[in-house]
């Protein structure tokens, strides 16, 4: 039997979500069989934001970031991305829309019959206008990002969990896009590779401020990137002074039994009445 | 054991052929849409083709030889021992050649083609693929059919050839015809009908080896154990239909070509 639905704490619903938003969800179901996963998800991402997802596994956390890139359809309501309604295009018209969003899975997904370097030239290589040199100078770019310059050529197998899961970022950022989907980036890593990981989802947001939506059951994630911003000179991210926020939005949404419990800031989260969130965070 | 309603089952098959056609027909339509992955076409042509050689000249080879074997047999008992080369070909062209070299070839290439792909579809591999903007069903299954289709109508030549080669050593050095009588005995009772039918059967068979190894690939659900099953019902799938299918083109063939 499933715990009773707390109320919201706060009622991201009831706002409607504004004309320019990177991702609106409204009122989304998805049910495999009699398992109803999402019972009216509502929410929205704006431009440049960065928000949090969190939730028990099992919740639909993945499921969303599905959702979104179309990978999925809902069963109803109207999820719209970058300005199109994905929940209304056929798969075909899909692609281009794909094609600007970077998606980060949860075990990397790296094409693993390809090298490192044409794993990152996938989505360029597609892209049959731009010349060699470009790409090459592209897939080192994001590489270098990534302080993974120097496996240009292994295969994803010699690489480790943590390595991967940094192609797999290279792989989302090398098109620059214009919304990042994470999920899970620090699922099964030990802390420092979490931490390095982290670091790299920081300077990312900073640096380029791609719309992002990260989805984690890791609340120490969550909370280093509130209290943390890239610094240019150590090319680290490096804790923010206390009473300071971050330049960059940040929001956190919670996931319970299919609904959204919280929609906030992390002050807004720290400081939540709710005794479900209290104790999850804590 | 889980008992499922007939209606559940019946849906289910349903399911999967509707699934299965939809996948067939976007493959040819694919071929009418950019991109044409014109590269992957190639590797797989290579990996098909090339890399299934030795199995149809060692398959048509020791099949040429023991029909011509077995033909012997029984032509004896009527002195029309001659006609030895004329019986292999026949069988060769008509039939064997075509739905042994497509057997052979559904157990080497349905099998990898289902195990890779599922594979793939189990690490997410195909989702990011498709994440990234890119059209799997044109990038992985497009390829796999186009090469099959085109190397199976080459690889049967090849089988038919050998298998003629494989009789006219059965023919020379065990039955002590001569070779030359052989060969002439066996080209010219081929006629244009026998060639149309020979050919016409390994496009068939090769459309459907690929597409049952990429549907039962890109279908495949529930990890290892998953691929394995995936890769088991593939070589099954496309052997069954190629056994069936066989007998409904001949029929057909045989009609269409009034054939003697």
């Amino acid at each position: 039997m499933s715990a009773p639905v707390l109320p919201l704490a706060s009622s991201p619903q009831r706002t409607p979500p504004p004309a320019g938003a990177a991702v609106v969800f409204e009122d989304v179901h998805l049910a495999f069989e009699d398992n109803e996963v999402l019972r009216g998800i509502s929410f929205h991402l704006e431009h440049g934001e960065t928000k949090v997802l969190f939730g028990v596994a099992g919740s639909g956390k993945s499921l969303i970031l599905k959702l979104a890139l179309g990978l999925l359809k809902p069963d109803s309501g109207r999820i719209t991305v970058l300005g199109q309604d994905v929940t209304g295009t056929p798969e075909d018209g899909l692609f281009a829309l794909r094609a600007r969003i970077g998606m980060v899975f949860q075990e990397s997904a790296l094409f693993d019959s390809l090298s490192v370097r044409d794993n990152v030239a996938f989505r360029l290589m597609e892209e049959k206008d731009l010349p060699e040199e470009e790409v090459e100078r592209r897939v080192r770019e994001a590489l270098r990002f990534v302080e993974l310059e120097q496996t240009l050529d292994l295969d994803p197998a010699e690489l480790s969990g943590g390595m991967r899961r940094r192609v797999a970022i290279a792989r989302a950022i090398v098109t620059r896009p214009e919304l990042l989907l994470y999920d899970s980036p620090t699922g099964g890593l030990d802390p420092v590779t979490s931490n390095t990981i982290i670091d790299l989802i920081v300077k990312q947001r900073d640096v380029y401020k791609t719309s992002s939506l990260l989805v984690t059951h890791r609340l120490q994630d969550a909370f280093t990137m509130a209290t943390h911003q890239f610094d240019e000179k150590s090319n680290h991210m490096r804790a923010l002074p206390k009473g300071t926020r971050c330049e960059v939005p940040l929001s956190f949404l919670i996931l319970r039994d299919g609904h959204v419990i919280f929609d906030g800031d992390v002050h807004q989260l720290a400081h939540t009445d709710d005794t479900y969130i209290r104790n999850y965070v804590s | 054991m889980e008992y499922v309603s007939p209606i559940e089952l019946a849906k289910e098959k349903i399911l999967v052929v509707q699934d299965y056609t939809w996948l067939s027909i976007h493959s040819v339509a694919n071929l009418f849409r950019k991109p044409l992955y014109m590269g992957d076409i190639l590797q797989q042509a290579d990996v098909i083709g090339v890399g299934s050689l030795p199995i149809v000249v060692l398959t048509g080879f020791f099949t040429g030889a023991v029909l011509a074997l077995q033909a012997a047999n029984t032509l004896q008992r009527f002195g029309s021992l001659s006609l030895v080369g004329q019986l292999v070909s026949l069988s060769m062209v008509r039939e064997l050649g075509p739905v042994l070299t497509c057997l052979m070839v559904a157990g080497r290439n349905s099998s990898g083609m289902a195990s890779e792909l599922g594979s793939m579809a189990v690490t997410e591999q195909i989702d990011a693929m498709r994440a990234l903007g890119t059209d799997p069903m044109k990038k992985l299954v497009t390829p796999r059919v186009v090469a099959t289709v085109v190397m199976m109508f080459f690889l049967t030549i090849i089988s038919d050839l050998v298998g003629l080669a494989g009789g006219s050593v059965v023919a020379r050095f065990l039955l002590g015809l001569d070779v030359r009588q052989y060969w002439s005995n066996a080209w010219e009772n081929l006629v244009y009908q026998d060639i149309v039918m020979g050919l016409t059967k390994p496009v068939l068979f090769g459309f459907v080896i690929a597409t049952m190894g990429c549907y039962y690939g890109m279908t495949a659900r529930g990890g290892t154990q998953g691929v394995g099953r995936a890769t088991t019902q593939a070589v099954v799938a496309a052997s069954v239909l190629i056994l069936v299918l066989d007998f409904f083109v001949t029929r057909l063939l045989m009609a269409l070509l009034s054939f003697r």
